[in-house]
């Protein structure tokens, strides 16, 4: 055999073109705050001292951790992996100060900053994403003061979830828990007992956002721990968009993420969260990883809209449904999710979309694309309430595999309990064809940018619906996710 | 420009080029026509070197580079265009974004520098025009529910951009009425400049009324049975290819 030698045979290629090392998996030697590892009382005591909190936020960690200890850890979803030692696990890591730090873009680990310059993120954004001690950089400095006081001016209040409870604690005990009760499920509980920190927002009525919030603008702040909290409240006639940035492999060397996200969408408001999450996904044969558990909901009232969109390429696990419950008449629940995996990854994730009041909507449009040995799974619930008349759901559910040792699964669940709501489930499942790559190729583009290209085309429905900059990096997100060496 | 010395290809272990020879020189336009299941369309996937299309014996060479040692995207961007008997859909991805990568990679390996979006689109409307496709074809996902002579016509707007120096035209004519094939023809022709040259692999010989070729060659069990000028085209479409032996009139039938 003499030609086409060079070529070997093409799922053999996209294979390489997806065996792709994670750019992030260093090690950062930063002094820090750590608890020993294990899990009481005690640690949840010494978590809330250490936040300075009122008595009644430990009370209320309390109560959850003695629930969580009476529940079990649920297996239903279709992932597999070893079980979770929750003694094992440090539940409380911070830097000790600022001088620990890096002090410049020139200690940061030049792998993570090419990772970053692939994405596209400007250079004081690198400094506050890698961690640096901004307070010693003059530029980074100007951007946040003036993005403090543009949203000061509007009276939204944007800080660390631990400042809210102590600045704000009439909010904070009346939302908190409100929309995922303490109860919900295990690693809701857990993260109600041990969460660290997080985001908390509050858009005063009838004012919109002068800004896209995004977590970038805080990260500096603080090392946002893996039991992270966000609670977002929309008062009525409000508007907030919300970008929850993991576009850049994070310093995380913990395990299990265990997050909580709560939306409260009063009357007329809008709350849009968009995330994209490129946790390290663990190696090819499936060795560490994290553990993406998360619990994300939101209510929305009479005439208020919750939109989700995610980009997820990370994780080892993903355990994630963001929903809506649409309590209010008119109400409008959206979810648009990409959801990627490769090597060994796991991903169970969809949502859920709660039709109580009349007339509600809700569209689902969910890309799942999965690649080398990995499984991904689309779970979702549309549930019409009694009083859910004329209400009306769209489901869109695509799969799309790459080489032929993945799998795609699909477990839409439908209730009804109202004759006048309407269901719409439509779902495909299609291959990258070989013709397709090869029209690619024979115009002249190498097999990478190929499958790339074909794989942002399949996703074009859920781009669409992230803000602009957050689209372009997550386009550029899949190709390096995509990326590899072509033999 | 191009030279095929003693082709041999299989696929699936099967032999289907048995002793192929063609030379091609700047400026020619060869049509290869021949009876179903001859290896027309298999030719053109072994010269721009399609997975599962295997070479056991012989040489190609397009510009003097040796063309079997590249892979498909090599030998695209050294000139070799395939325009495709069904172009297949890429959904999502628009004719523009697509086209624009691609003669941006070719502008690469000639040493010349990437278009930006306007001077794109400049050149992608005229393109457009003169296989009179409306403009928001560009805008479409790549032949992304397009009707057959749509397709045809996409091709050849691609060939137009790319301008690659070997186009190979599989069935280019399939499927097309009559004023679809005129325009596929003008598209063609007004790429003819002396130096471009032309593979136009048909099974008909309408199509070589509009695109005038300078030899015609009969391709038969994986070999060129016979060559000629145009006028062996017009002997085969009155005679049919009864010249080769009862086998192919059945093979026809």
């Amino acid at each position: 055999m003499q030609a086409n030698k060079r070529d070997p045979n093409m799922s053999e290629q996209i294979e390489q073109a997806l065996e792709r090392k994670y750019d992030a998996g260093f090690y950062s030697e930063i002094e820090s705050d750590t608890f020993e590892s294990g899990l009481d009382e005690s640690i949840i005591r010494r978590i809330s001292a250490m936040k300075n909190e009122p008595e009644w936020m430990l009370e209320w960690r309390l109560k959850a951790y003695h629930a969580w200890l009476e529940m079990e850890e649920p297996d239903w979803a279709h992932v597999e992996y070893p079980k979770i030692d929750f003694q094992a696990i440090s539940y409380y890591s911070a830097p000790k100060s600022m001088e620990d730090k890096p002090k410049s873009l020139d200690e940061v680990d030049p792998e993570l900053l090419r990772t970053y310059e692939k994405l596209g993120i400007p250079l004081h954004e690198q400094e506050m994403l890698a961690g640096v001690a901004v307070d010693a950089v003059f530029d980074s400095v100007s951007v946040v003061t003036t993005f403090r006081s543009k949203l000061e001016e509007a009276g939204v209040i944007f800080c660390p979830i631990s400042e809210a409870i102590q600045k704000y604690p009439d909010l904070v005990k009346k939302y908190i828990g409100s929309v995922v009760p303490r109860t919900d499920n295990y690693f809701s509980a857990l993260n109600c007992a041990v969460f660290t920190d997080g985001s908390f927002v509050y858009i005063p009525k009838g004012t919109r956002c002068p800004m896209e919030l995004s977590t970038y603008f805080r990260i500096n702040e603080m090392n946002t721990g893996q039991f992270e909290r966000t609670l977002i409240i929309a008062d009525e006639g409000s508007h907030v968009s919300y970008l929850e940035g993991c576009t850049a492999p994070q310093r995380d060397e913990n395990q299990l993420h265990a997050a909580v996200v709560e939306l409260v969408a009063m009357d007329d408001a809008t709350i849009k969260y968009s995330t994209v999450q490129n946790w390290y996904p663990g190696d090819e044969n499936g060795k560490g990883g994290i553990y993406n558990f998360v619990t994300k909901r939101g209510i929305a009232h009479t005439n208020a809209k919750i939109s989700w969109t995610q980009v997820e390429t990370g994780s080892a696990v993903t355990w994630k449904y963001p929903s809506c419950i649409l309590k209010g008449d008119n109400s409008v629940g959206e979810f648009y999710s990409v959801a990627l995996t490769r090597g060994r990854q796991q991903a169970d994730t969809g949502t859920k979309m709660i039709h109580m009041g009349k007339n509600t909507r809700s569209t689902i449009i969910s890309k799942g694309i999965s690649a080398g040995k990995s499984n991904n799974a689309y779970r979702g619930l549309v549930q019409m309430g009694p009083r859910a008349d004329g209400a009306r759901n769209f489901t869109e559910c695509d799969s799309l595999l790459i080489g032929d040792k993945c799998g795609a699964h699909t477990f839409p669940y439908i209730e009804s309990r109202n004759p006048s709501a309407i269901v719409e489930h439509e779902a495909t499942t299609s291959k990258v064809s070989d013709e397709q790559l090869f029209l690619c190729r024979q115009r002249g583009l190498d097999t990478e940018k190929a499958v790339s290209m074909i794989v942002n085309g399949f996703c074009k429905e859920v781009f669409k619906e992230l803000p602009m900059e957050f689209a372009v990096e997550a386009g550029k997100l899949l190709e390096i996710s995509l990326e590899g060496s072509v033999g | 420009m191009l030279s095929i010395k003693n082709l041999h290809a299989s696929v699936e272990e099967k032999n289907i080029i048995k002793g192929l020879n063609l030379d091609v020189k700047p400026g020619e336009v060869h049509a290869i026509m021949g009876p179903n299941g001859a290896g027309k369309s298999t030719l053109g996937y072994v010269l721009s070197g399609r997975d599962g299309y295997e070479v056991s014996e012989g040489d190609v060479t397009l510009n003097g580079k040796d063309l079997l040692d590249l892979d498909v995207e090599e030998r695209a961007r050294e000139g070799l265009f395939l325009a495709f008997q069904y172009p297949v859909e890429i959904p999502g991805v628009s004719n523009m974004e697509f086209m624009k990568e691609s003669v941006n990679a070719m502008r690469e390996q000639r040493g010349e520098e990437a278009l930006s979006a306007a001077e794109f689109l400049k050149k992608a409307k005229e393109a457009c025009k003169q296989v009179q496709l409306p403009l928001d074809f560009l805008k479409r996902g790549v032949n992304e529910g397009f009707s057959g002579g749509e397709k045809k016509r996409n091709e050849i707007m691609q060939m137009i951009l790319l301008e690659p120096s070997l186009c190979i035209l599989d069935e280019s004519d399939s499927g097309l009425d009559v004023d679809a094939l005129q325009v596929v023809a003008n598209g063609v022709n007004s790429q003819r400049d002396g130096k471009r040259s032309f593979i136009v692999v048909t099974h008909y010989q309408r199509l070589l009324d509009y695109i005038k070729p300078d030899f015609v060659h009969i391709l038969a069990d994986g070999k060129i049975v016979k060559s000629g000028d145009a006028s062996l085209a017009h002997e085969v479409e009155k005679e049919g290819y009864a010249f080769l032996g009862k086998a192919y009139e059945e093979a026809e039938a």
